[in-house]
C-alpha cells in the first residue's frame, strides 16, 4: 500500500530498468522498506523491535543451519555431537552459544514488540490482521523453541519434552493416544528426537513466511504511531529509507551490544545447569522448569490445583495455559475504545502497567519450584491475567473518558518540540 | 457476543484461580508446610577465588596442570572424562611429547579390536583418544561403587549452579553428621532424627540431598606431590581440581572472552557511527517547522 504522496520507484540505470520489466523485485523492496514506504514521522524507539525480531530470526537461521551440519539427531549421539560442536568445530562454541542465547533474545524483542502493541493499541482496526498474524508467529516461535530445547538431549530437554507432551495426556479419552502419537512412543526417545529435529528445521521458514504476510498486512493501512492518530497528509510521514533505516541501524547496534555481552560473557546465564547432564530416563531432575520465556504460561499451568467437579485440575491448567495465548486473538474485539494509544487513555494505562508487573510476577513464579508461596502467588496473578483481558479491558473501553487527541501527528510533533524549546505547548484545538 | 463469551470465560478462569488460592491458603494456614532437612541444612557453595573469575579472567596453566595431576591420581580411578581428549591437554601447557607420554602411560587402556582375531582387546591410548572410561559400562560402575554410578566430570562445573565453587566446596565439605549444626545453631540429628546418613553414604552439606555415595576423596595433605613446589593441602588440591574441571567444561573460555572484547569494541564504534548518521539524517525533521 502507499499513500498518494509516496515516492515512486524510477530506475535510471538501464540494467535496473531491464530488471524492473522482467522481475520487479527491487521495486518490491523499494516499496516495502525503501523510500517508497511513507511512515509516520513520530515513531519512538519501541517501533524498533519489529526489525530487531526479524534480525533475531536471521541470526537463528544462520547459526542453526551451521549447527545442523554438525548435529546427529539420534538419542545415542545427540548430546555428544553438541559437545563436539562446542569443542572441536571451528567457532562451534560461538554458533552454539549464539543460537541458544539468540533464542532468548528473539523472545525478549518479541515480548517488547507485543507489549508495544498492547500499550499503543496497535491491534485495533484497521490493523487486526497484523496482530493476528503476529500471534501466529508467536505460537510458531514457541513450538520451535520448545523443540529446539529438546535437541541437545540433556536432562531438561528430555524431561521438558516429557512434561509438555504430557499436557496433551490430560485431554480426556484421546489424550494418551495423542501423546503417544506426538512422541512416536510411550516416552521421549529417538523417534521424538528425530521428528523434533525435522520440525525444528522446518518451522523457522514457516515463521519467515508468516512474517512476510505480517509485513504485507501492515503495509495495507501503514504503520501505526505513538499518538494512535492516523496519517492525514504528507507532512505526517517520512520515507522509510533513509529515515527509519538510519534509526533501525542504531537500534540494531544497541541490540547487538546487549546480545554480545550475554553471548561472550554470560552464555549460560539463561540456561539451566541440568541440561549439561545427558538425558537419563531413570533420573528425574528435582525441579523441571522450561526456558525462561515460557515461565508466565508455566505458572498459569501449575496454578490450577483444585478439580472443577469432574474436570481434573491438570486439564484445567492445560486449558488455561492455551487460553492465555489464544484469547489474545480476540483482543481487537475486546478492547472497543476508539482511542488507540495508551498515552491518551488514563485508566487503561494504569491497568496496562499492572498487567506488565503481573506478567513479570507470573514469570518469576513459573521459574520457581512448584511450592508455596509461589503457587498461591501465581493463582492471584493468573486470576488478574485473565480478568485483565476478558473482563477489565472491555469494561474500561466502555466507561473510560480518554484525553483529547492531537489533531494530527505533525501537531503532536510540533507541540513536543515547542515544549522542548521552553515555550508553551501548542494546545490542539478540539 | 464475543465480549459476553469472553466475560464468562474470564470469570470462570479468574474465579476458579481465586477459589484455588483460597483452598491453598486455608491449607497453608491450617497446616503450614514443614521445612525439610535440605531446606534447613543444605549449604550454598563457599566463596572461592579463581584466576578465571570476572569478565577478563584467564586460566592459570600451572594451576590447571596441578588440577590435572589431582584428577589423574585421585578422581580418574572412578570418574570418566569422556568429552576431553589427550590432545586437548596441549591447551593447558603440555607439549606434544608430554601429551604422548601422558596418553601412553595412562593407567586405563583404550578399548580396541584385535586386528587379527577381531576379538575385543585394549591398547595404550594415543593423543587423539578421549580419556578412557574407568568402567566398561554403568553396571560395572555401579557394582564397584556401592550401587552409585560416578558421573562423568567433563561438564561437571557447568552442570551445577556455581560449578567451580561447588566442586571445591563439595571436595572440602565432608563433615561428621554427629553434632553437625547449621548457622542458626540447630543440630541436624536433633531437628531431624530420621535424616541420619544411611550406611555407605557420606554426609556433605554442599550436596543437594546432603548424603552422597562418594567417600571423601581428598583426605590428607600431600596426597599428591606437586612438581612446581606448591604445598598440596586439601584446600589447594580441591581448588586446583575445581579449576581443571572448569577448563574441561569450558575449554574455549579465553577465546570466547577475547572474541567478545573485540566484538564489543567494534560494535561500540559501529553503534556510535550509526547514532551519528541517525541524528544527521533526522536533523531537518527534529526542528520546529
Amino acid at each position: 500500500m502507499s499513500f498518494p504522496w509516496a515516492e515512486h520507484y524510477a530506475p535510471k540505470h538501464p540494467v535496473m530498468q531491464w530488471m524492473d520489466e522482467k522481475l520487479p523485485l527491487p521495486r518490491l523492496v523499494y516499496n516495502a522498506i525503501g523510500a517508497g514506504y511513507p511512515v509516520p514521522r513520530n515513531l519512538n524507539y519501541f517501533w524498533n523491535f519489529g526489525v530487531l525480531a526479524g534480525l533475531a530470526l536471521v541470526i537463528q537461521i544462520v547459526t542453526g543451519v551451521i549447527m545442523a551440519m554438525h548435529y546427529g539427531a539420534n538419542d545415542l549421539v545427540a548430546f555428544s555431537t553438541v559437545e563436539q560442536t562446542m569443542r572441536d568445530v571451528n567457532a562451534g562454541w560461538l554458533m552454539r552459544y549464539a543460537h541458544a542465547n539468540g533464542a532468548s533474545f528473539f523472545f525478549i524483542v518479541v515480548y517488547l514488540h507485543i507489549f508495544r502493541g498492547l500499550y499503543f493499541g496497535s491491534y485495533k482496526a484497521p490493523r487486526e490482521m497484523v496482530w493476528l498474524l503476529g500471534l501466529v508467529i508467536f505460537l510458531l516461535m514457541m513450538a520451535t523453541a520448545f523443540m529446539g530445547y529438546v535437541l541437545p538431549w540433556g536432562q531438561m530437554s528430555y524431561w521438558g519434552a516429557k512434561v509438555i507432551t504430557g499436557l496433551f495426556g490430560a485431554i480426556p479419552v484421546v489424550g494418551e493416544p495423542i501423546q503417544t502419537w506426538l512422541l512416536g512412543g510411550f516416552a521421549p526417545g529417538n523417534a521424538s528426537l528425530n521428528r523434533f529435529f525435522s520440525l525444528h528445521f522446518l518451522l523457522p521458514f514457516v515463521i519467515a513466511g508468516v512474517i512476510i504476510l505480517h509485513i504485507w498486512a501492515l503495509h495495507i493501512p501503514g504503520s501505526s504511531n505513538p499518538t494512535g492518530v492516523e496519517v492525514k497528509g504528507p507532512q505526517d510521514t517520512v520515507p522509510f529509507h533513509p529515515y527509519y533505516t538510519a534509526k533501525d541501524g542504531f537500534g540494531v547496534g544497541i541490540f547487538l551490544i546487549c546480545f554480545a555481552l550475554m553471548l561472550f560473557f554470560a552464555p549460560n546465564f539463561l540456561g539451566h545447569p541440568d541440561n549439561y547432564i545427558e538425558a537419563n530416563p531413570l533420573s528425574t531432575p528435582a525441579h523441571i522448569v522450561p526456558e525462561w520465556y515460557f515461565w508466565p504460561f508455566y505458572a498459569i499451568l501449575r496454578a490450577f490445583t483444585v478439580d472443577f467437579f469432574f474436570v481434573p485440575a491438570k486439564l484445567l491448567g492445560v486449558l488455561a495455559m492455551f487460553s492465555a495465548i489464544l484469547m489474545l486473538f480476540f483482543l481487537p474485539w475486546l478492547d472497543t475504545s476508539p482511542v488507540r494509544s495508551g498515552h491518551y487513555r488514563p485508566v487503561f494505562r494504569k491497568f496496562f502497567y499492572i498487567l506488565l508487573i503481573d506478567v513479570l510476577i507470573l514469570g518469576y513464579c513459573g521459574g520457581a519450584p512448584a511450592a508455596e508461596p509461589y503457587v498461591m502467588i501465581s493463582q492471584v496473578a493468573g486470576a488478574y491475567y485473565f480478568a485483565h483481558f476478558l473482563i477489565i479491558l472491555p469494561l474500561i473501553s466502555r466507561f473510560e473518558k480518554p484525553l483529547p487527541l492531537p489533531n494530527s501527528i505533525t501537531d503532536a510533533v510540533l507541540a513536543k518540540y515547542a515544549t522542548a524549546d521552553g515555550e508553551s505547548a501548542a494546545v490542539p484545538a478540539e | 457476543m464475543v465480549r459476553i463469551g469472553a466475560f464468562l470465560v474470564g470469570l470462570f478462569f479468574a474465579g476458579w484461580l481465586l477459589i484455588s488460592f483460597l483452598v491453598g491458603a486455608a491449607a497453608y494456614v491450617s497446616e503450614p508446610p514443614q521445612p525439610t532437612v535440605e531446606q534447613e541444612f543444605h549449604l550454598n557453595p563457599k566463596h572461592v577465588e579463581f584466576s578465571f573469575d570476572g569478565p577478563f579472567g584467564k586460566y592459570d596453566n600451572r594451576q590447571l596442570q596441578r588440577g590435572f595431576q589431582v584428577f589423574k591420581e585421585v578422581c580418574s580411578a572412578c570418574h570418566s572424562l569422556k568429552f576431553v581428549a589427550f590432545r586437548d591437554l596441549e591447551a593447558i601447557g603440555y607439549n606434544e611429547a608430554e601429551v604422548k607420554a601422558i596418553a601412553k602411560q595412562w593407567a586405563i587402556k583404550t578399548p580396541d579390536v584385535d586386528p587379527k582375531t577381531g576379538e575385543a582387546s585394549t591398547r595404550d591410548p594415543v593423543p587423539a583418544d578421549h580419556f578412557p572410561k574407568p568402567f566398561a559400562n554403568n553396571v560395572a560402575a555401579a557394582a564397584a561403587n556401592n550401587n552409585a554410578i560416578p558421573p562423568d566430570l567433563s561438564l561437571m562445573t557447568k552442570a551445577r549452579h556455581h560449578g567451580s565453587a561447588y566442586v571445591y566446596s563439595l571436595l572440602t565439605g565432608f563433615r561428621d553428621q554427629q553434632g553437625y549444626k547449621n548457622a542458626k545453631g540447630e543440630e541436624l540429628l536433633k531437628e531431624f532424627p530420621d535424616a541420619k546418613t544411611p550406611e555407605g553414604l557420606h554426609f556433605n552439606p554442599y550436596f543437594a540431598n546432603l548424603n552422597l555415595a562418594m567417600a571423601p576423596p581428598l583426605t590428607a595433605e600431600g596426597q599428591v606431590t606437586y612438581g612446581d613446589g606448591t604445598k598440596p593441602t586439601v584446600d589447594q588440591m580441591a581448588q586446583d581440581v575445581a579449576a581443571f574441571l572448569t577448563w574441561t567444561a569450558e575449554p574455549k573460555l579465553e577465546n570466547r572472552r577475547r572474541a567478545g572484547l573485540a566484538t564489543l569494541v567494534f560494535l561500540l564504534i559501529a553503534t556510535g557511527l550509526a547514532y551519528m548518521s541517525y541524528q544527521n539524517i533526522w536533523a531537518d525533521k527534529k526542528k520546529r517547522a
